[in-house]
Order: structure tokens, then sequence, then C-alpha cells
């Protein structure tokens, strides 16, 4: 790879940084607005393929979505309600206390979350579990291949969702700065998103499947 | 969003001393894209290798090209080239030059380097995901190549992939087997690299400028690759699921694409009810935006470039964004018109026609803006200025065509012959890559602080300029007169006087790709002998001339500039000459204004 490296030296122009800290870049939460419209667009271009695909094809066997999936849906509602909780604990607190690390015992909520998110996936893993039992595989035919393919891609967003809330964690956990507001606010959104894409997954495969 | 976002630090840490962290692995946004533009200049150098294989070919379809056995003994036995392997050649010089040079450059490469320095940030907005998108589009790149050293060589359906063939596997073909699931699966990674390459091109936009750099005062460069950013995230983002249905077509016995009794080889495949127009619709949905991806850039690289050499303002700098967002929005409203003759209901061919005469009007405003701007202008002709006006020549050229093939009527007589080749390698082709070579000429001064060669670089730009004429002109008139395209070899009666025109077509594209020796030879050279470069040697206005050559780790030497007024500043008097730069201060004396 051939690169040339900067010459250390500072155009003579200007003056030498400045000592107070800069305000909290905002670009974490807008670049999960930016995620979240590019997952939207990818889910409807899915979803276009399976109202396409169903349309007039003999092989498209309705069956019975697992009930576990309803369970899972109140797990995964109930895992964004303790992080909308969590997150206004925590950002009022840091103002109240001069913007700095809230004791562990604030974090409760938040690993609550992280536990009620692994029950979900692992709830989805036992609704793969009940269909394959049914004899309902990826291949046998179209409707368990887009079932399978939703909820797999939605599970895959939702542990990168889980990911960034154990950055965030890592981040409180750290006790020192300021509380990383944008993180925990972007991590939320994102995390609520997948709710909402669940939500919207959920009645696509009831009305379809 | 606020017009004047708060500088924000981005560079918590010192520069780094390792070599991995500094040259490979590196979170510096300047590193990251001239990564970038060595893996383009890979890329195209390889698509151009193969390209002249096929022209050579085609031209001489029973000589045999010496070496040629070494690289692929069942492709090219006695280095002759079946039609198999043709085919292979063919998709994989449209892929790689499609995403691996038309994207990664002009977007991914220059938008990488230059995007934070125009706003005044000292980074992109997320450094650890701007370095995941090279590398992902690296290993991409590496999985596509790794095809040509597989028993069967690479696939064979064209870089569109068309289904069912790309779905079925081996009995479609040689390459349809391991090589069109390579193809695939690099397809796949590259589109989540642009996706967060994208998303960090947004973010950076809207949230690292710098004081008093609003949405209306950014460099028309920085607003074509925000907005490709915004076509790319929407784009990309259908590419990838289409590309994971292709791969569990092909690896899990899925029937997305695969029509029920389809018979391929005299064997019954075992999928059924699919539809292949199905990844047609979400393969152009993706595909005509791709387009725009790969020629926006250059509208933007040319309305950056032009006015600096016309030392005169961009004519209608507004009216300019106006059409590139128009541009953008209506490149997803025509994505039926490749689809004229699939087989889909004729009545939508008018509702995708329509559109795809529309999106000519902005376009056509746009080069009218460019043509304004020259206008009475005492252009400086160098080497950046002749490659934007061949940019502006060539686009004509391929756009006009676009208007014929936007009608269903003639598409469908044209659609499948050299008109269409001849069309979309003008204006989606050699009109980027004019783009590229005048953001090259232009920026390289900046990038490694030495001055390109003028003299090769005037040889070179006319060398190119006529040779692309040469070789693509020539290739309407073969379409006129029925010459399919995608055809190994040219044998049958009604082709056969068309063999000389061919001939001709190959020995200019020979020529034409030995001139860009001469650019490889100045750039190579340049890189690390070319004379030393001032900070500002072509006294433009933006803010990547306001920091030294190259620019330091943080950019701007620890303070993010203050930008008082828009990129349009020429012709009138200023300091340094006839221009103001975007961060001179006030004339008026403030001293708290620091530039």
């Amino acid at each position: 790879m051939l690169t040339v490296t900067s010459p250390p030296s500072s155009p003579p122009r200007v003056s030498p940084p400045t000592a107070t800290q800069p305000p909290e870049s905002k670009a974490a939460e807008t670049g999960v607005w930016m995620g979240i419209a590019t997952i939207s667009m990818s889910f409807a271009a899915l979803t276009s393929a399976m109202v396409v695909r169903q349309s007039g094809a003999p092989d498209w066997q309705h069956f019975q979505l697992p009930p576990i999936l309803y369970f899972n849906t109140l797990i995964l509602l109930m895992s964004s309600l303790t992080l909308e909780s969590a997150r206004r604990r925590i950002t009022a607190a840091a103002g109240q206390v001069g913007s700095l690390v809230p004791p562990v015992q604030r974090l409760a909520e938040l690993y609550l979350t992280l536990t009620l998110g692994l029950l979900f996936v692992m709830g989805q893993v036992v609704a793969w579990r009940q269909l394959a039992a049914q004899g309902l595989f990826l291949a046998t035919s179209p409707s368990s291949a887009f079932f399978y393919l939703f909820t797999a891609l939605h599970g895959l967003h939702l542990l990168g969702g889980l990911v960034g809330l154990l950055y965030v964690l890592h981040r409180l956990r750290q006790a020192t700065g300021p509380v990383p507001r944008t993180a925990l606010g972007a991590a939320t959104l994102y995390w609520h998103f997948m709710d909402v894409l669940w939500v919207y997954l959920l009645a696509l495969l009831t009305i379809r499947v | 969003m606020h017009d004047t976002a708060a500088p924000a630090v981005v560079h918590h840490h010192a520069p780094p001393q390792g070599f991995l962290r500094k040259h490979v692995f590196s979170l510096d946004h300047k590193v990251i894209g001239k990564q970038y533009l060595d893996l383009a200049l890979v890329a195209v150098c390889t698509g151009m290798v193969l390209s002249w294989l096929m022209r050579l070919h085609l031209a001489w379809p029973t000589q045999p090209i010496p070496g040629l056995e070494k690289l692929s003994p069942n492709g090219a036995a006695g280095g002759l080239i079946t039609p198999e392997y043709y085919l292979s050649l063919m998709t994989m010089h449209g892929t790689i030059m499609v995403f691996f040079v038309l994207t990664t450059a002009p977007f991914a490469g220059f938008g990488n380097y230059f995007l934070p320095i125009q706003v005044g940030a000292q980074d992109m907005a997320f450094p650890r995901i701007n370095m995941t998108s090279f590398w992902l589009t690296f290993v991409a790149f590496l999985v596509l190549i790794a095809s040509f050293f597989i028993h069967d060589g690479p696939a064979l359906s064209g870089w569109t992939a068309y289904a069912p063939l790309s779905a079925v596997g081996k009995d479609a073909g040689p390459g349809q087997g391991l090589g069109q699931t390579l193809w695939a699966v690099s397809i796949a990674i590259f589109c989540i690299a642009q996706l967060l390459g994208s998303l960090n091109f947004i973010a950076t936009t809207l949230d690292l400028r710098t004081k008093g750099m609003s949405l209306a005062r950014m460099p028309f460069s920085t607003w074509s690759w925000f907005i490709t950013a915004v076509i790319g995230l929407i784009a990309f983002a259908v590419l990838m699921p289409a590309c994971i249905l292709l791969i569990l077509d092909r690896v899990a016995g899925t029937s997305f694409f695969i029509p029920a009794g389809l018979v391929i080889s005299d064997r019954l495949q075992p999928h059924a009810g699919g539809s292949p127009l199905l990844w047609q619709h979400l393969f152009w949905f993706f595909g005509h935006p791709e387009v725009y991806i790969a020629i926006l850039p250059g509208f933007g690289i040319v309305s950056h470039i032009l006015p600096v050499f016309a030392r005169k303002p961009l004519l209608g700098p507004r009216v300019l964004i106006g059409c590139l967002i128009a541009i953008a929005f209506l490149s997803y409203t025509v994505w039926g018109h490749h689809m004229f003759v699939s087989g889909m209901n004729p009545f939508s061919a008018v509702l995708f026609s329509v559109p795809t005469l529309v999106i000519t009007i902005p376009a056509a405003i746009v080069t009218m803006l460019w043509i304004g701007t020259i206008y009475g202008a005492k252009l400086r002709f160098t080497t950046p200025a002749l490659f934007c006006l061949g940019f502006v020549s060539v686009f004509v050229s391929g756009g006009i065509s676009g208007f014929l093939l936007a009608q269903p009527s003639i598409d469908t007589y044209l659609h499948a012959t050299y008109f269409v080749v001849g069309h979309f390698h003008f204006v989606m082709g050699v009109a980027a890559m004019f783009g590229i070579f005048a953001a090259t000429y232009f920026w390289l001064p900046k990038m490694f602080g030495r001055m390109m060669n003028e003299t090769l670089g005037k040889w070179h730009f006319w060398l190119t300029f006529i040779g692309v004429y040469c070789v693509f002109m020539p290739m309407h008139y073969l379409g006129l007169a029925g010459n399919v395209r995608r055809y190994a070899e040219f044998t049958d009666d009604y082709l056969k006087p068309l063999i000389p025109l061919h001939r001709f077509i190959t020995i200019a594209a020979l020529f034409t790709g030995a001139a860009q020796l001469i650019f490889l030879f100045n750039l190579i050279r340049s890189r690390f002998r070319g004379p030393k470069a001032p900070d500002n040697p072509w006294e433009a206005t933006s803010l990547e001339w306001s920091t030294t050559s190259p620019p330091p780790f943080d950019n701007f030497g620890g303070r993010p500039p203050v930008v008082h007024r828009g990129p349009n500043e020429y012709g009138v008097q200023g300091p340094a000459g006839d221009y103001v730069m975007q961060a001179a201060p006030e004339p008026a004396g403030r001293a708290d204004q620091p530039c």
C-alpha cells in the first residue's frame, strides 16, 4: 500500500487548541437514524419480494405461527420499557449531580434490558425449533423461507443492538468523564426501532404466512 | 440540524505511531481515502486487462492469446477463449469496474479524503466504522478475484447476475458453480461496506461541519458526496437482501428466483415457483441509482473544479444543488427502463419511460450550468480543467443516446445490441473516469504535497479523449446495424461485414489503454518525486486549500477553521488575487476571526 504520511507540523495561521470541553457530538444519533433508514429499506425490499413471491405461487404453504412468538413480543416490549426508564433515570441523575456517572446500582435496569434482550433471542430460537419439529425448514416452502429469513435478520440486528448496549454499559461503568448521553440515547433509539420492526414483522407474518 | 454545528472532537488521541495503525489499520480518513484509491487503481488495471482480452477475442476469434492458457487452462485452452470464458471475462470486467472502480474511487476514495476537510472536520464521524468499511471492501474484492483461481473460473451471468441463470448452479455453465457463489458473497460484503460508508458520510456532513459552514456554503463536491451517500444508503439496502436471497437459492435449496419446471442442460431443476423477474426488479432498483452513485461525484468534482480554472463563479449554484437532489429522487423511479424487454407488463414500460425522460431535464440543466460557467471565461487550460471539459463532452455524448433508449419502442430493438454498450460506457464509465482523472490531477498536490507533470497530463488527456471516442462511438453504429452484445464471436453471415469495425475498436482500445500508462507513470512518479506543491496551487477557495499540503493528522493543526462565505467566490477582488477563500476573515478587521 503506497501511503505518504502527513507532516507533524501545524499550518502557521491557526492558534493552539482551546482547553474547553467541546459539546458532545450528535453524530451517534444521526448515525442510528441513518441505520434505521437503511434497515427499513432492506426490510421493505424483502416485504415486496415476499408479496411478489406469494402472488400466484402454488407452492406457498400456510402454517400456524408458533405461539411463543407472542410471548417473545411481550418480552421485547418490556425490554424497551426498562431501557427507556433506565435512560431517563441516568440522564436525570447526571443532570442533578453535574454530569457525573451514576452509581452502579442505578444501572440495574440496563442489566434487566440486556437479560430481556437475550431472552427474546432465545425465545426466537425456540420458535425455530418448534417449526422444525413440524417439518417446516428453510427450503420447505417460500412461506417458511421468508419466516426464517425475517426472524434471522431481525435477530442479527437485535444482537447488534445488544452489543451497542454493552458498549454503553461499559462506558457508564468506567466512572470517568461525563455521562455518554448521546451514546445512551442512540442505543435506546436503535433498541426501540428493533421493537417497532419486530411488531411490523410479526403483523406481516401473521397476515401472510 | 443547526446551520452552524459546533466543532466536535473526533480525534481523542494522538496520531498513531506504529506502522500497522498508521498505514494499514488506520482510523485516519485521509489514509483510508488513499487506501480506497489504491484499491481502485488495482481494480481498474485488472478490469482494463479483462476488456483487452475480450476485445482481442472479438477482433481475432481464431488467434490464440499467448500466456492466457496459464491463467485459465479450462477457459482458454491453447490460448483460445471459449464462449463461456468470454462471458466470465465480461462478468468480471463489469463487476470490477462498476463496484470496485466507479463506486470505490470517486465516492469512497476522494469522498473519504476530502469530505471531512471540506466541511472543516477533523475526521469522519465514526472513524472505526470507516476503517471497517474499507477493509470489508478489500475483502469483497479478494473474494471476487478468488474466483479467477478456482477450477471452473468466475461467474458468467454478467454484472447484473440475472436469475435464474445466476441461481441454479453448475448446470448453467462452468462458472455458475462456486464462481457465482463467490460473486454473490463478494457483492453482499461490498453492500455492507458501502452502507457503513454512506452512513458515515451523512453523519459527518450533518453533524461535524465547522463553525460558519452552513449547508448552503458547502462546496459542490461535498454536496455531491452527501447526496450520493443518501442514494447509496437506500440502493445498497436493497441489493444486500437481494444477494441474500440469491445465496439462499444457490446454497440452501430455496426458490425465490427459480421458476417451476425449469430444465437446464437437460436436467429438471429441483426448485419451484420462484420469480426471475423479482431479481431483475430488486437488482435494478439498486442498479439504476448505482449509475448515479458512479456519476454524481463526477458532477460534484466538475462543478468544484471548473470555476477554479474558469476564474468565474459557478453559474446557478442553488440550481445545481436542486438538480442534484432531483436526480437523486428521480433515480429511484426509473429502474424499469432496464427491463423493457423482460416480459413485464408493456403498460408499465410507459410508467418507467416518462421519469426516464424527465430525469434528463435536471441533467441537461446541470450541463448548461457548466457551459454557462465557461462561457466568456478566460480558461486556464490545466490538465484537471481539460478533464472536466472532457467529462462534459462524453457525458453529453452518452446522454443523448439515453434519450433514444428511454423509449420502449426504440429500446426493444436496441436493447441487446452494442448501442447500449456504447451508451453506458460513455455516460457512466468514461464520464466517471474523466471525473476521477480530473480529481486526481486537481487534488494529488494536496494529498501528497507534490505537483503532477502537466505535459504528461495533457498528453494523457488528448490521447484518452480521442481514444474513447474511437472506441465507443462506433459501437452505436454497430448497435444500429444489429450487432448483438454479450456474444463471444461474430461469425454469423450478417455480422461478418462488421468485423473490420470491431478490429478498429480493438486497436483503439489497446492504444487508449496504453495511454493510461502515461497516467500511471505520472501518478507514481509525482507521488514521490514531483515538485513540491504549495498549500493552494490552483488559487481555489474551499477549506482543503487553507491547510498544508498534505494536511496534518487532524487536518487543521488543532483548531477547526471558521467559514465566512460560500465556495463560489471567484472573479472578485480578494486579498490574494481574484478569489476569496472560505476561511479568509471578513475584511472589516474583526480580529477574533481566525482563518
